[in-house]
């Protein structure tokens, strides 16, 4: 019986009142103070066999606050060892809370995170400065694609349909993009239609997962193959001939927004971004609310959670998951405009570069909820950026080794620091009427 | 309002399940359908939901024929269902499962809460529900589940109240209130349709009784009647109600359990601190409501979970901690509660199922290959003996119905040489002569010397089978009490209440 056996949702709080219930030993309590460990004897490490001497600057200005931040320098190696001191305390509340059957509360992995990340920059950036602003207004630009995409899987498997074709949608967005906003010199344009190429993915994948029942992570994976065979096809055939009128699309512009923009490192990182950014502050802002307090998101969750109980009550279970999964095909190609009108300024082949299985990554370890996957989908942008800017300044770490970071941080997002996380119950299972 | 189903006819493939039905429902009536497991009832119900599509026939509400292209056409029309499987979505509210598909809304399609919380607790204090708006439904225990689909049909003005097996997860008491709301419900004038193969509730409650058998109507019975009456027009031929068995020739202690606990893999504790002993040719029946530990009792004896303190030991061997595998070689035969899931493997043969509790070696295996001679004879007999109507031994499992998958299961699991005999819920989902058949295997187990552990929610059959009944509630032992124990004070038992005067008996 489901009552005795389930977990405590983060929902509920609590635990089921009708369970005879002993001290939770869930696997994520003995994960944490694991995970924690090791980071912090990596650490660690990484400071006993390769020391820098010097000072470590962090710059925290840009150059139109409203009050100028001075900057941060910090000695390298002793700032280091301090982080270090400061994980292993937070790795021993974790084990005295493993040990008591305590909950393992969000803040610990937060500061630690915070502390690790700070140990390790200073000693990486020895000599050298890092720019604060554009290591994380760097993170926020490179998360765009992957927080639409995230959000377009949040809402297709919030109605039952996994959407494994998030990197199709991204790719095809891209590319109806690149065309539509060179064609008619418009970026607004180009965001439309690949919002339209987005759906038109997932009108094929709901076609085959909704009406003929077959096997949603194959369709989504052929999907994402095709899209890319078509688009390689598309793009030496027809753009590269052409790419004066086809491939040179007039692309979003930086808008600060006044006043927010001004606002030290928050502006710079959060306000100081293009049309798109914005548009996409706006999406997360509305999936989350519909989703939660609207009919439309209580029927969408109820499709994906229990869809022949849903269709005892009236609801349309299948036209349902048309719609849900169309507006996520939707959001999910507008994300794909952000490479050819924001960052690449043109279409290349796989020009996604698997983001789309990054953005579904994010999707697990955000727990299927807009605002944690769009988190999730930061951290990842994060993961990438640092990658960039620690190579840019000439950091001791080999570069293929940062080249696989991003990789490394979803990983070990997905296996489990996030504890027990729950999908959807009817997410991937097709219904049928009789 | 009136209800008249004329000629109802649903096929599946070539399987009539409702041939040309024709039935009246008058409101401010209990119609009671009673009919056996794949009688026809839920599909006929499901049809008059708007849930499948009717071959033939009309539905009539009052005076005026009816076309359901779904539920949302039934359910504006006034006919409400409490499902047997409850149609709740587990991770909402009880507001929110109330408000589904019928919501109030406000400024763009904003979901109006309060109305529906208001709606609730209006509903539910006009029944004496206690039942919180707020509260998650996978929370709540199933008897209150059920009141939130009862709420959820009145909160859309439902004329006709549709209750689809409704007792079969409720303790005595909860079904006593259930008739209670029943009777309720009828003095408001609303039409209730109570589909059951229970006949103690059927007399109890029903105004009229319309017998289903095979898919057809068979006639209208007396409320008056007899169980023996309702019973042979059930099945259609005299059954034997009770279970004739001999006072039992006891032995030695032969499976003794020493403070068992069991921890699920979510970290609760499941079964906490269960001591018992089941002498050589005796049934301990466990009985308690589904959900309170039965089933992992069950599968620790049989080695199938993973978090086991304590010990049990069968014949002065001890089993914890010993592979699945082991014990069933230490002769502990297993019905499990789930056939469709642990029992079999359904889109194996009859004579493929046969033999998976002997995969590794003789009869079935020599030198690492199947003797499939040996096997066919073994299933022929065993097709026979047990009276599995199947086609022959080739016929897959999935195909049979449930009496029949039961009684492979039990063929498999009786045709060793056995120690002890673990059976969970034997009889779920039975019709009713395979119900009586079982009941004589477990029963000669019995007698021929082997210690039995029976577990059932259903108290009739831990009453008819047991020698001595142990009652769980919450991992724990309320008691261990003859079988002859009033069901009064077995179903106050089940609910955690240990009498003053109570004794245990210890074999």
């Amino acid at each position: 019986m489901s009552t005795l056996t389930d977990q405590p949702t983060p929902e509920s709080g609590g635990l089921a009142p009708d369970a005879t219930v002993a001290p939770t030993r869930s696997a994520g309590a003995r994960k944490l103070p694991v995970v924690l460990g090791v980071l912090t004897l990596g650490l660690g490490l990484i400071l006993v066999l390769s020391s820098h001497s010097g000072d470590t600057t962090f710059q925290l200005a840009a150059d139109t606050d409203f009050v100028a931040l001075p900057d941060i320098v910090v000695p390298s190696g002793p700032t280091g060892w301090v982080m270090v001191l400061a994980c292993l305390a937070l790795t021993a509340e974790a084990v005295r809370r493993m040990l008591g059957h305590l909950r393992q509360p969000t803040w610990i992995p937060v500061v630690f995170a915070i502390a690790w990340m700070t140990g390790f920059l200073s000693w990486a950036a020895a000599d050298n400065s890092i720019r604060v602003v554009s290591l994380f207004g760097g993170a926020v630009a490179l998360a765009i694609p992957l927080v639409f995409g995230a959000l377009g899987g949040v809402l297709g498997e919030r109605a039952g349909v996994v959407n494994i074709a998030i990197e199709g949608q991204l790719l095809l967005g891209a590319f109806a993009a690149a065309i539509t906003a060179s064609t008619t010199g418009s970026p607004w344009a180009g965001l439309v239609s690949a919002a339209i190429a987005g759906a038109l993915v997932a009108l094929i994948l709901g076609l085959f997962a909704i009406t003929y029942f077959v096997d949603q992570v194959i369709v989504g994976v052929v999907l994402n193959v095709l899209v890319l065979g078509l688009t390689n096809f598309l793009f030496r055939q027809v753009l590269t001939p052409n790419a004066q009128t086809l491939n040179a699309p007039e692309g979003f512009d930086r808008v600060p927004i006044p006043v927010l923009g001004d606002i030290p490192l928050v502006g710079p990182i959060f306000f100081r971004q293009t049309a798109l950014v914005y548009v996409l502050y706006l999406v997360v802002a509305l999936v989350a609310y519909a989703l939660y307090r609207t009919r439309w998101g209580l029927r969408v969750r109820a499709v994906g959670e229990h869809p022949k109980a849903a269709d005892t009550v009236g609801i349309k279970v299948n036209r349902t998951r048309y719609r849900t999964i169309l507006l996520a095909g939707a959001i999910a190609g507008m994300g794909g405009a952000y490479y050819t009108l924001v960052s690449v300024s043109q279409f290349n082949r796989e020009l996604t570069n698997g983001a789309g299985y990054i953005a579904l990554a994010a999707v697990i370890f955000g727990k299927w909820d807009p605002i944690r996957a769009t988190l999730a989908a930061l951290l990842f942008g994060f993961a990438t950026n640092l990658q960039g800017v620690l190579s840019a300044i000439g950091s001791p770490v080999p570069s293929q080794f940062m080249l696989a970071l991003p990789y490394v941080v979803t990983l070990f997002a997905v296996a489990g620091l996030v504890g027990r996380s729950r999908a959807p119950a009817a997410d991937g299972v097709p219904y049928k009427q009789q | 309002m009136r209800l008249v189903l004329r000629g109802i006819t649903k096929r599946f493939g070539s399987v009539v399940a409702n041939d040309s039905i024709s039935l009246t429902v008058e409101p401010g009536e209990i119609h009671c359908l009673l009919g056996e497991n794949g009688a026809g009832k839920s599909t006929l119900m499901n049809v008059l939901y708007g849930l499948y599509k009717a071959d033939e026939g009309e539905i009539e509400l009052d005076g005026e024929v009816q076309h359901f292209t779904g539920p949302g056409d039934a359910m504006a029309a006034g006919i409400g269902m409490v499902h047997q499987h409850f149609m709740l979505i587990p991770v909402f509210t009880v507001a929110e499962n109330v408000m589904l598909g019928n919501e109030s809304t406000g400024f763009a399609g904003t979901l109006d809460l309060d109305a529906a919380r208001t709606r609730v607790t209006e509903i539910s204090e006009r029944f004496g529900f206690q039942v919180s708006p707020d509260a998650i439904v996978e929370d709540l225990p199933v008897g209150v589940q059920q009141r939130v689909e009862i709420i959820k049909a009145l909160s859309r003005d439902a004329e006709l109240l549709v209750f689809d097996e409704p007792t079969a997860v409720l303790t005595p008491q909860e079904t006593d209130e259930l008739m209670d709301i029943m009777r309720q419900l009828r003095e408001t004038g609303k039409a209730i349709v109570f589909i059951t193969h229970k006949l103690r509730e059927v007399r109890e409650v029903a105004d009229r009784i319309t017998v289903i058998r095979h898919g057809k109507v068979v006639g209208e019975a007396d409320p008056q009647a007899s169980n023996a009456e309702l019973a042979s027009m059930m099945v259609g031929r005299p059954v034997e109600l009770v279970v004739h068995k001999d006072e039992p020739a006891l032995g030695d202690d032969a499976l003794v359990v020493r403070d068992l606990r069991v921890i699920d893999p979510a970290g609760h504790v499941q079964v906490d601190g269960i001591s018992f002993t089941i002498r050589a040719g005796e049934v301990l029946a466990v009985a308690g409501v589904q959900g309170n530990g039965q089933t992992e009792l069950t599968e620790a004896l049989l080695g199938l979970q993973d978090d086991v303190h304590g010990s049990i030991s069968l014949d002065g061997v001890e089993l914890v901690g010993r592979s699945t595998r082991k014990i069933l070689d230490a002769g502990v035969g297993f019905i499990p509660e789930d056939r469709q899931v642990d029992g079999l493997v359904p889109g194996f043969t009859i004579a493929e199922n046969l033999m998976l509790n002997r995969s590794f070696k003789s009869p079935f295996v020599a030198r690492g290959a199947l003797r499939l001679g040996a096997l066919r004879a073994f299933a022929e007999q065993k097709l026979r003996e047990y009276d599995v109507r199947a086609r022959d031994i080739d016929s897959l499992a999935a195909n049979l119905s449930g009496g029949n998958q039961q009684k492979v299961v039990v063929a498999r699991e009786l045709s060793r040489d056995l120690r002890l005999l673990v059976a969970a819920q034997p009889t779920r989902g039975v019709d009713v002569g395979s119900i009586e058949f079982i009941h004589k295997q477990i029963v000669a187990t019995r007698d021929s010397g082997i210690p039995v552990l029976v577990v059932s929610t259903e108290l009739d059959e831990v009453v008819a089978l047991a020698d001595r009944i142990m009652v769980l509630y919450r991992g724990r032992v309320v008691g261990i009490v003859p079988a002859d124990t009033p069901r009064e004070t077995l179903g106050l038992m089940m609910t955690g209440e240990r009498p003053k005067d109570l004794k245990d008996v210890v074999a």
